[in-house]
């Protein structure tokens, strides 16, 4: 394997020091004189026709600057996907959850605000409401949208691979089971929030926490018929993110129009409630799975039937449809294939993207089910797995090119690591050890004719020193950190030589398109290697004339420039008399030299009827291996160890891994045993976190194993793959295979809560009399 | 009606008329424009607001400004001496115990008045400690290992430094 200076090495964070003393600014923190504060009024009916809304009173009360509504707003619709746009800024006809926005209010403080959206009267006829989205799909049921007929987002999904029904009959066995899983929010600690701030020369500058700054300006620019030329947008640090910061929203539109309105800058940050309600989580999804094996595990068929709540908007529901189809079929080899799915609207809030893009879900049905598969089958689960995983340079049921995929060795690590064959069916009563499986896209791909590009530039000052302007829309990830490396890596430079913006201004930094699908590592990465390597192309042209050699003959690494296999040729980067001393003195080039990269994946096909097509660049993988002890009288579980190996690549830098598979190991002990956005009738009872828990310190395992699988993938730099959200998805199905490991009972309604094991244990104990 | 209050944040004394309901989290953020101190919640529930309150690790969002009239806070920013940072700082650094940030200033807080009352904490100890601090993003095992860290050290120079006087 290559040797590397920087990369691979267990490098602190550069924007470290800025966070620890308080210094980073995120957006609340930033302080414009003069700024009014903004406030939304949401609708408190699941369902109902707006006949009209009166903001007189509002208007009086002393300290309001501006009120604006659906009426008095642009009606232009939005949506996350150009097909699907059924939002609009502010509801004007119909509200379709509780939760919609309807009115905005900009005033002296917030206090006002507060109280003028008390004051705005808001007449509704209330409409008959749906929140079952089996029930939404039914004749007869309310239709929520026009366009959409029996509720149903888009279109139904349905992909076909081999004969199925040949498939299972020619099965030795058959198994069947059906999973709900449950709403779940992202939790991010800092709220979604924007500070807008319009001016006379009609130019709008706005500073917001978000996944992607310029899908914010491209968004505002087609709502508010400003080109995007006169749209500044900011992306300060951002406080989490997780797939919820990716979608432009109400809150930060909003406050552009209200600052247009009143010509007074105006923010808007969501109280922790409000970002409950507005929050875009992952979806109530019901699988209805059957697959069909040979007696020594060989799986012919299998076959899933999803249905899934996508709440009243689309958001990302179909694209996230769309990426279940291949998550069914990506870790196995299996010839024959049957997926039908549908997202279908409600009158409940609408989710959207969330780490992993609903994989979790799945994984967490499909884990289960081939748990209890391999149970019934009497085979080891793990050897159920090797038998049938996918493997690199596969082709998958879906169209996914695997070309690298180091899941089978990840499995064989956790099974290794964490003593399975040891413990597997010898722990005590009430321990137990689970495992499963996840994959995730790693960069999205331009499908038909939608571009994902990436753009850097790489500054080289007459001193040495290089300045790397990136969109890289790091939430904590470490991205801004690991491109350093790669400029250093690359030039041959030292890390502490490289300075990277740590803020997103649009006027200034190339463009990106953000932080989702796990793509930045790989997107991002290419353009700024390729950056780099226009840089030195620059420099590399002017010592080749000193060392009487072709520019393609050097190399950089430590310092130094040299000629390949010659170990008299070579000059020092920076020192006096050096590459940089003898650009100086060029003509060939001028200071400071400017390195540009870009990079687009190629376009692929795509078939959004059966969701089938290479929908990614790489693929990660991963596996993980959980161990319980449930506690017979309390129902309660507590996760002791987890063991997890992941497939990313290569590892750029491991301090940053184990932060984002710990990460990913809490979230997926909340979303496994706790974590439920509780509903009725559209209402969400829980939205706080004294009701709505996520796991604290207390609640991790104090064990935890984190290994890295290189397969070195051929699409990237360096052969690395982002992993943020691969990491996530197998831990619920490894707990709830503990839980079935240590007490012997199934839940198949999520989250998995005390009561219903002791429930389950108790049916259990009344059978077994 | 303003109340006229007097407190002292991170060395410096403030006279602020600030309003009865005000928070001394907004007071903090808004009035002394100190903005390391987070809000999650404005509820008590998240922890990200924690300062030291006359030395007590407390949530600002559940104090009044006026509260805290003729007291002494201490906030992130008033960690360490201005030109190094505290031991604590620069373990989240260099233990990678930082993701986005947001929970940082808070736990940091919270950790400080433990390892002021409690040099040399266990694992649990430290987790229970800083149990009303969420963080989503880093799984707590590197906020626990630096805490852990600078226990180490910070006792370890208290010893060499007993010893030395012997
Ligand atoms: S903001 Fe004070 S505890 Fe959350
Ligand atoms: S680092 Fe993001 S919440 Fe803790």
């Amino acid at each position: 394997m290559q040797d590397y200076s920087v990369i691979g090495k267990r490098l602190p964070r550069l924007d470290g020091m800025e966070i620890v003393t308080g210094k980073a600014k995120y957006t609340d923190d930033i302080v414009l004189p003069g700024t009014l504060a903004g406030k939304i009024l949401t609708s408190e009916y699941p369902h109902a026709r707006i006949l009209h809304i009166d903001t007189s009173k509002a208007e009086k009360l002393s300290g309001v600057r501006g009120i604006i509504t659906g009426k008095n707003v642009p009606m232009v619709q939005y949506g996350f996907a150009n097909f699907v746009r059924d939002e609009y800024p502010l509801a004007f006809d119909k509200v379709r959850y509780i939760g919609d926005e309807i009115a905005a209010v900009a005033a002296i403080d917030e206090d006002i605000a507060e109280e003028a959206l008390d004051l705005i009267e808001v007449e509704y006829e209330e409409l008959p409401s749906v929140f079952d989205p089996e029930e939404a799909m039914k004749p007869g049921a309310p239709r929520i949208h026009e366009h959409a007929e029996r509720n149903i987002c888009s279109n139904h999904v349905s992909h076909v691979i081999g004969d199925v029904d040949k498939g299972f009959r020619e099965s030795d066995y058959v198994r069947e089971d059906r999973f709900v899983t449950q709403n779940v929010s992202h939790c991010f600690l800092e709220t979604r929030n924007c500070l807008a701030d319009f001016n006379a020369n009609g130019e709008l500058t706005f500073w917001t926490s978000t996944s992607s700054i310029y899908l914010d300006r491209f968004v505002l620019s087609h709502l508010l018929k400003i080109p995007v030329s006169k749209i500044k947008g900011n992306r300060p640090f951002v406080g989490g993110g997780f797939g919820g910061k990716g979608e432009t929203v109400s809150c930060q539109i909003c406050a552009a129009l209200l600052s247009m309105k009143t010509g007074k800058p105006v923010k808007i940050t969501l109280s922790r409630e409000e970002q409950f309600i507005a929050d875009r989580g992952r979806h109530r999804w019901i699988f209805e799975l059957r697959t069909g094996a040979k007696k020594d595990g060989t799986i012919i068929a299998k076959q899933c039937r999803a249905i899934a709540d996508a709440g009243a908007y689309n958001s990302l529901s179909f694209l996230i449809l769309m990426h279940s189809v291949g998550y069914f079929d990506i870790v196995y080899r299996v010839p024959n294939v049957r997926y039908d799915g549908d997202m279908v609207y409600t009158n409940n809030p609408p989710c959207g993207a969330m780490r992993s893009f609903d994989c979790v879900q799945l994984r967490l049905a499909d884990d289960s089910h081939m748990d209890m598969l391999a149970r019934d089958l009497g085979i080891d689960t793990i050897d159920l797995y090797l038998k049938n995983v996918s493997g690199p340079g596969d082709l998958t049921a879906s169209r996914y090119k695997l070309d690298s995929n180091g899941l089978r060795e990840c499995i064989e690590r956790v099974r290794d690591d964490s003593g399975w064959r040891d413990k597997r069916g010898r722990l005590p009563v009430g321990r137990g050890i689970g495992f499963a499986v996840g994959a995730s896209i790693a960069g999205a791909k331009s499908s038909n004719d939608d571009p994902d590009a990436s753009s850097a530039l790489v500054k080289i000052n007459e001193d040495g020193s290089v300045n790397l302007l990136i969109a890289a829309h790091d939430a904590g990830q470490g991205s801004r950190t690991v491109f350093s490396q790669t400029v250093a890596e690359e030039l041959g430079i030292a890390i502490d030589d490289v300075k990277v913006n740590f803020v997103i201004d649009t006027d200034i930094i190339p463009q990106d398109q953000g932080s989702y699908a796990s793509r930045t590592t790989i997107g991002l990465g290419n353009a700024v290697l390729a950056a780099c390597r226009d840089a030195k192309r620059q420099i590399f042209e002017v010592v080749a004339d000193q060392l009487h050699a072709s520019a393609e003959d050097l190399e950089a690494k430590d310092g130094v420039i040299y000629l390949k296999g010659s170990p008299d040729g070579r000059v020092s980067f920076k020192d006096e008399g050096g590459a940089l001393s003898l650009c100086l003195t060029s003509k060939k080039v001028v200071f400071p030299i400017i390195g540009r990269g870009h990079f687009e994946p190629e376009t692929e096909p795509f078939d959004w009827k059966t969701g089938e097509g290479n929908i990614s660049i790489a693929y990660g993988f991963t596996a993980k291996v959980a161990e319980v002890e449930v506690d017979t009288e309390t129902g309660r579980v507590k996760v002791l160890n987890v063991t997890s190996a992941s497939d990313v690549g290569k590892a750029l830098n491991p301090l940053f891994l184990e932060g984002q598979d710990e990460g990913a190991i809490a979230m997926g002990i909340g979303q496994a045993l706790f974590e439920k956005l509780e509903l009725d009738k559209g209402q969400i009872l829980n939205p706080s976190f004294s009701e709505y828990k996520i796991p604290t310190a207390l609640d991790m395992p104090r064990t935890i194993r984190s290994t890295w699988v290189e397969t070195l993938d051929p699409h990237s730099p360096f052969g690395a793959k982002g992993i943020g959200e691969a990491v996530i998805v197998p831990m619920p199905a490894a707990i709830a295979n503990a839980v079935y490991d240590a007490v012997g009972v199934r839940i198949n309604e999520f989250p998995i809560t005390p009561d219903k094991i002791l429930e389950e244990v108790e049916k259990k104990g009344k059978l077994g009399e | 009606m303003k109340c006229l209050i007097r407190l002292k944040v991170n060395g410096e004394t403030y006279e602020i008329a600030v309003e009865p309901r005000k928070t001394l989290l907004d007071v903090i953020r808004n009035e002394i424009g100190l903005t390391g101190t987070k809000k999650g919640c404005n509820m008590g529930e998240c922890g990200a607001c924690t300062v030291l309150l006359d030395g007590k690790a407390v949530c600002s969002c559940l104090v009044l400004g006026v509260e805290a009239d003729r007291r002494e806070v201490i906030t992130i920013e008033g960690l360490g001496n201005g030109v190094h940072p505290d031991p604590l700082q620069e373990a989240f650094v260099k233990h990678g115990a930082i993701q986005c940030g947001f929970c940082t200033p808070g736990m940091i807080m919270t950790a400080r008045k433990l390892l002021d009352e409690n040099p040399s904490p266990s694992e649990e100890e430290v987790r229970e400690a800083i149990c009303g601090n969420l963080c989503r993003c880093t799984g707590y095992v590197k906020i626990v290992e630096a805490v852990l860290d600078v226990a180490r050290s910070e006792k370890g120079g208290r010893d060499a430094g007993l010893l030395s006087h012997r």
